[in-house]
């Protein structure tokens, strides 16, 4: 058997057991086939962080040896880490994959969206990503979203039905049993799947580690001019930081996440393999987004607001 | 968690459980207390906690904070849906499915017993066995959840006296094996001081068992499959059509109960046409060899004419196909079920028409007396339907195989999910039906 066997109590090999990753792997590709066979125009959201590439990966296992059935779409900020979109651009060539891009700069050009006075832009790509899965017709939206990351999402079901504006109601949603999952919408509606909801952050760093997946480098130790905000590392940049009075420094850093720049903090590391990086990880006393997040933080329920207005 | 290696991460089994209690039995402070002691919980959740709870004039933390994640929650003060929660230890990871104890929620408790290895019911050690923890026995026994744990809370109430605890483990246990609960251990605790949760108590010392964590960790998760039947839902048919392989046909989907071996001869129902298995892929690796919930893809000897919907099943050990099914169910949506409601049906990886042919009673949880003919079901009413499909399904009972043996009910006119459905009988020893005149309804 090439299946990882668990080792039983006494340490002997349990027949019929699988590992807690091979089970979790075998649970996404599941939720991807269901999609595959139930929708006509699904897409993956795709960011470049490490949970959407994942997602690509687990999507490239399940429909093997035939191509992935889906296309890719990237919420584009315009604060981008440029590593993240040579390494986006990289992997959708590697696989002949079609990428959409909704752009929350081209939105701001136009004038139909307005920059915050904090410089973030997480928060405004509700209305880009949700324009464009109307305008593109998609009736299923994959996201990486974990159920381990937020409470709000902590109530997330794996199919997560979305009305005409994209609106999650957490009161309105469908029990989920067994593993019958329910993909009925009607037109101008859409399902929100989240083939990851059962991962822990640690569980998308060993299965990594195990299937050898090839990731971004600011996810590993580098030396980066950061800037103290807010409690975070900050990345300088053309978004609007440092202001006057935060001052530049060099230091060691790695990112746990990868989102816009203004808001995605990165942490003090030395780690530069995915071995010393999961057992950091397993060693830290925060939460990926305690640590690096700086966007959950504006109230108690940021992220269930946001979800509610139609954000993944 | 800091003391967990990377070696030993990988090694390691998922169990998934559920919670049930009453709104008091301390169900969010047992949940809390596991989490915290486990040291699952990371410090900047615990810092929003606190910060909370001193924003609103509280003296200490408070841990239901932790799990209840919804703004209607955190003003009502109660838990309103099922709510996911991740942690581990060294010897296991666990999904934790948090369902609301409120009787008006048993269809959440539903939700989170159908995919649970384990079920934690809740009780308060003054109170005992009550109308409520005989109700979440029925659940766990309905939804044939292979464990059972009898928590029995709030012993430093009633310092910690074995025959306190004890008379209440004989009363549940003497009923929950009445209706067929295959497993049930009894555990003292204080989810509130920590007694007996993760570390053992010094205040039990008569208690010889296991710690709660400890049971957890050590419940097996993998049965023995030799006497299964197996059964592959097919999916999606994978077909690449590419150069290099013209003729690739391989038939995806998660394998819902037993073993497939290469050679074995197969069944696909409904056609009931038989080949025999040629090659079977495990996510890119071919195995001689996949069992229950891994995702395949099968390859066959002959090329038959199969679909999504399909399933794939030894030719030795085929079930029979039906239009006509008679299953326990669970209401699990607003608007009520009623007798000629057109419905889909949902089964495996198969949906189709279906009407609701008749409801010949309903379940008292009580007493679990059955109410005839009651007209309709309403949210989180259980009862018995017969329904009629439109084309033939090869259902299983649910006593067989939680998989094969259940289906989702759907309103073909908006989506909703109305009903959780289980195949067969639905308890070991089934009450007669009783004269329903005297029957006033249910408080549920």
């Amino acid at each position: 058997m090439t299946a990882t066997v668990a080792k039983a109590e006494d340490g002997t090999d349990t027949p019929y057991a699988l590992s807690h990753l091979d089970a979790l792997e075998s649970e996404a590709v599941h939720i991807f086939r269901e999609v595959a066979g139930e929708f006509e125009r699904p897409v993956i959201l795709f960011s470049g962080g490490k949970d959407s590439i994942v997602m690509l990966h687990l999507a490239l296992k399940a429909f093997a040896p035939a191509p992935v059935p889906f296309s890719l779409l990237h919420v584009d900020t315009g604060h981008n880490f440029p590593e993240v979109l040579e390494y986006r651009d990289r992997v959708v060539a590697a696989h002949g994959l079609r990428l959409h891009v909704a752009s929350v700069q081209d939105y701001i050009d136009r004038g139909v969206l307005r920059e915050r006075p904090d410089g973030t832009r997480n928060p405004l790509q509700t209305v880009p990503l949700t324009e464009k899965i109307q305008s593109e017709r998609f009736d299923a939206v994959f996201g990486g979203g974990r159920r381990d990351e937020e409470k709000a999402r902590a109530k997330e079901r794996v199919f997560s039905l979305r009305d005409e504006f994209s609106q999650w109601d957490p009161r309105r949603q469908r029990p989920e049993l067994w593993n019958l999952y329910n993909g009925r919408h009607a037109a101008g509606e859409h399902v929100r799947v989240f083939p990851l909801s059962n991962w822990t952050e640690l569980d998308v760093w060993q299965y990594i580690d195990r299937e050898g997946i090839d990731l971004p480098q600011i996810y590993f130790a580098h030396e980066r001019e950061v800037f103290a905000r807010g409690g975070m590392w900050l990345t300088a940049g053309e978004w609007g930081g440092p202001k006057t009075g935060e001052t530049v420094e060099k230091r060691l850093v790695r990112y746990r996440t990868v989102g816009d720049m203004s808001c995605t903090g990165a942490v003090d590391s030395d780690a530069v393999t995915l071995e010393q990086v999961i057992t950091e990880i397993a060693a830290s006393r925060l939460t990926e987004r305690g640590a690096t997040r700086a966007d959950d933080k504006l109230s108690e329920a940021a992220m269930e607001d946001r979800k509610r207005e139609g954000y993944f | 968690m800091s003391t967990i290696t990377t070696e030993e991460l990988s090694a390691t089994t998922l169990l998934r459980f559920a919670t049930a209690g009453s709104v008091d039995d301390g169900k969010s402070t047992l949940v809390g207390r596991l989490l915290h002691d486990s040291k699952s919980v990371l410090t900047d959740q615990l810092e929003a906690v606190q910060r909370v709870s001193a924003d609103r004039g509280q003296d200490a933390p408070d841990l239901a904070l932790l799990t209840d994640g919804l703004r209607a929650e955190r003003e009502q003060g109660i838990t309103i849906d099922v709510a996911y929660r991740y942690f581990a230890t060294p010897r296991r990871r666990f999904i934790l499915a948090d369902t609301p104890g409120h009787v008006q929620y048993t269809r959440n408790m539903v939700t989170g017993a159908s995919t649970a290895e384990l079920t934690v019911i809740l009780v308060d050690a003054r109170n005992g066995v009550v109308e409520q923890t005989r109700r979440h026995a029925a659940i766990a026994a309905l939804l044939r959840v292979p464990h059972v744990v009898l928590a029995v809370n709030k012993m430093d109430l009633v310092e910690y006296k074995e025959s306190v605890f004890a008379a209440i483990a004989e009363e549940f246990t003497a009923y929950a094996s009445e209706l067929g609960v295959p497993e049930i251990t009894a555990i003292p605790i204080s989810a509130l001081a920590g007694d007996n949760v993760v570390d053992p108590s010094a205040n039990m010392d008569w208690y010889g068992g296991p710690t709660f964590l400890e049971h957890l960790e050590s419940v097996p998760v993998a049965h023995d499959l030799s006497h299964c039947h197996a059964r592959l839902p097919v999916q999606y048919v994978i077909r690449p059509q590419s150069a290099e392989l013209p003729d690739y046909r391989g038939y995806a989907g998660q394998i819902a109960a037993g073993t497939f071996r290469v050679g074995e001869a197969v069944t696909v129902l409904p056609s009931g046409r038989a080949t025999r298995i040629s090659a079977i892929d495990l996510l890119g690796k071919p195995v001689r060899a996949a069992w229950t919930t891994q995702s395949v893809t099968l390859l066959l000897e002959d090329d038959i004419d199969i679909s999504r919907g399909d399933l794939i099943v030894p030719s030795k050990d085929a079930p029979a196909t039906t239009q006509d099914i008679e299953a326990t169910v669970c209401h699990v949506a607003d608007q009520p079920l009623t007798v000629g409601h057109r419905v889909l049906l949902k089964h495996g990886t198969r949906t189709v028409k279906a009407i609701v042919k008749d409801i010949p009673s309903r379940l008292t949880l009580d007493d679990l007396s059955l109410h005839p003919h009651p007209g309709q079901l309403v949210a989180n009413d259980i009862g018995r339907v017969k329904i009629r499909t439109a084309e033939p399904l090869p259902v299983d009972s649910y006593a067989d195989s939680r998989r094969t043996g259940s289906f989702i009910l759907i309103d073909p006119a908006d989506g909703t999910t109305l009903t959780a459905g289980m195949v067969g009988e639905s308890f070991a020893a089934p009450e007669p039906v009783k004269d329903g005149t005297d029957d006033d309804g249910w408080d549920f």
